[in-house]
């Protein structure tokens, strides 16, 4: 399902990271390609959602890179010097990275359409008067267009994530990055959101999702990934890594959860 | 295939022909009806009290309700609460931001100005100001260790007001940054990644995201503090500005009529607190959206949608559309299958065994 694109390269390299003494990532090197939809998984506490979190920045790495279309996230090169970059210039960089929480994240005291129009506005200083009516049309497409004027509290679940999937594409980003979006929800709400990331895979924007959904890896992933105890175990397309994984560990995790 | 369950034809025993028959009576209670009379018989006394005890001296109460001097008393006190509290919650915000700023230096800056202005007393705080003059008799703008380019008469800049706003302001701050910063706190640790995620400039998403969802429980305690400020600024007698407090102080200092004019400066005092308990119930409401899905009515809603239906009943027409459903039946008295009350929660119809 790959599409050939010029945006959208990330590159993780040998990155580690610490809180306290657990060390939740161990060294994670891995390539994502233009238009790429790669599938994270793993038993919880293996590093997946950390790993995603590293990516845009929300945690800081001890040790590693992340560079996004030959970017450093987080640092300037200068010579033989790595600067770490000031906040305003990590926000910068975020608004190329699309982000959606488990827990939604939405702001609850503003409207499904303020939501969205917020960071295009505020973050990258585009005018009111062009980002409300691409706002409108982000909402139309993950189906909530009769939502704009509701607030986050009046939605469901399934309809709040797809308010957050719309809110994280408004800055038009390069990378999507899916932080288990459909854990929270109750099953029969998991159709909905998943089908609108699916419909989003098919546009070519790159895209991590961390999941359980083993049924939408097989389905949309290019290549899934899988991560035990902060290292990336194995990877491959799904066909490989789902169907005739490697290693005992891959087996014993798809065995328990398929 | 789907078996669609019949509703059962007895229930608790009892066939429900019979059941929807019966009349609903409301749960008594004995013990409140004995507490309602203890409390009518000592509220009669207190009444009575009132009205015979010529001590109260109403009369005189009356008289100097709306005097002039009493007036221009409570306008003294309404500026004195407002140049206050815009001091104090101004600053006080600027000052919680800067305790929960990456930057340590502004960090220890504020944790140094709460500690200072939280620990000496406020009387004390207010005599220190007005006696600023005999520190620095003149004030003096220009270049620090260097020339200066214009002089001030401390005793002529300050006064009696600045230093009692001064003196309040300054000491509210303190306070002030404390709650603002416990509302900031407060809010999901998950809003402040999503702003940061989406690349909300940081002033931004403190003053959009994070400030607006603090208010909620920013709004009762500061209500509290400011009333307190209110009533704080009779502490500013000492100065002998002419505030609610001093100017009674003044009157039955040359007339002795000392509780009548104690109770005028309560009254006026209750009167300022009743309008700021107000304000406090519509900025609640206000800064609600968005963690409740409808609102809770205002009084004026509540009043207005009960002579509504209480109309409507009496003519015996249907509730008007304007009044929700949920209020005309939560507060009918009668009807079948329906319990008493407002209790939102409340079915509505139906019974369970």
């Amino acid at each position: 399902m790959s599409t050939t694109q010029s945006e959208g390269l990330v590159e993780v390299h040998g990155v580690h990271k610490s809180f306290g003494t657990l060390e939740v990532l161990s060294g994670v090197d891995l390539v994502v390609k233009p238009g790429e939809v790669t599938v994270v998984i793993g038993p919880s506490g293996s590093g997946k959602s950390t790993l995603l979190r590293v990516i845009n920045h929300l945690e800081k790495v001890d040790r590693g890179f992340v560079a996004i279309d030959g970017d450093l996230i987080g640092y300037a090169r200068k010579g033989d010097t790595l600067r770490e970059l000031k906040e305003k210039d990590i926000l910068r960089q975020r608004t190329r990275i699309g982000f959606v929480f488990q827990s939604f994240n939405l702001f609850p005291h503003l409207t499904a359409l303020e939501n969205v129009v917020e960071a295009p506005v505020s973050a990258q200083g585009r005018p009111r008067s062009e980002v409300e009516p691409e706002a409108r049309a982000l909402l139309a497409r993950v189906g909530l267009a009769d939502k704009a004027d509701a607030r986050p509290r009046q939605l469901s679940g399934g309809q709040q994530q797809r308010v957050a999937i719309a809110r994280a594409l408004a800055t038009r980003p390069k990378v999507l990055l899916f932080d288990e979006p459909t854990s929270a929800l109750d099953p029969e709400l998991v159709g909905e959101v998943l089908d609108v990331i699916k419909d989003l895979a098919r546009t070519g924007t790159t895209m991590i999702v961390v999941t359980h959904e083993i049924g939408f890896a097989r389905e949309l992933a290019d290549t899934v990934v899988f991560i035990d105890a902060g290292r990336i175990v194995e990877q491959g397309p799904p066909a490989q890594v789902l169907d005739h994984p490697a290693h005992e560990r891959t087996k014993a995790f798809l065995d328990k959860v398929l | 295939m789907t078996t669609l369950v019949r509703a059962p034809d007895t229930v608790a025993g009892t066939d429900r022909a019979t059941l929807e028959r019966l009349r609903v009576l409301p749960a008594r209670h004995p013990g409140r009806w004995i507490a309602t009379a203890v409390v009518a018989v000592l509220l009669a006394m207190v009444a009575s009290s009132l009205v015979t005890n010529t001590s109260w001296d109403w009369t005189t109460v009356g008289k100097y309700l709306t005097w002039p001097s009493i007036l221009s008393g409570v306008w003294g006190t309404i500026r004195l609460t407002l140049a206050a509290a815009v001091i104090g919650f101004g600053l006080g915000t600027i000052l919680a931001l800067m305790r929960l700023s990456r930057s340590p230096l502004l960090q220890s800056v504020a944790w140094l100005y709460i500690w200072v202005f939280r620990s000496v007393p406020l009387i004390l705080q207010l005599l220190l100001w007005y006696n600023l003059a005999y520190l620095y008799p003149t004030l003096s703008l220009g270049i620090p260790f260097g020339p200066g380019f214009h002089d001030f008469e401390t005793q002529n800049l300050i006064g009696k007001f600045g230093a009692a706003i001064l003196g309040l302001g300054l000491s509210q701050a303190a306070y002030s940054a404390e709650i603002v910063r416990a509302g900031i706190i407060g809010v999901d640790q998950g809003q402040h990644e999503a702003a940061a995620a989406l690349g909300i400039p940081r002033a931004r998403q403190q003053l959009r995201i994070v400030l607006p969802q603090a208010m909620r429980t920013i709004v009762p305690t500061s209500v509290n503090e400011i009333i307190g400020l209110l009533k704080g600024t009779s502490v500013v007698y000492v100065l002998a500005y002419g505030e609610l407090f001093y100017t009674v102080g003044v009157i039955y200092g040359r007339n002795l009529r000392v509780v009548p004019l104690l109770l005028v400066a309560a009254v006026w005092y209750l009167v300022l607190t009743t309008v700021l308990t107000i304000a406090q119930f519509y900025l609640e409401r206000h800064y609600a959206r968005g963690a409740l899905r409808t609102l809770p009515p205002t009084p004026l809603q509540k009043a207005r949608w009960s002579l509504l239906v209480g109309w409507a009943r009496l003519r015996r027409e249907p509730v008007p559309a304007s009044v929700p459903a949920g209020w005309a039946s939560a507060n009918r008295t009668t009807g079948h299958l329906l319990r008493r009350g407002s209790s939102p929660q409340r079915r509505d119809e139906g019974g369970l065994a």
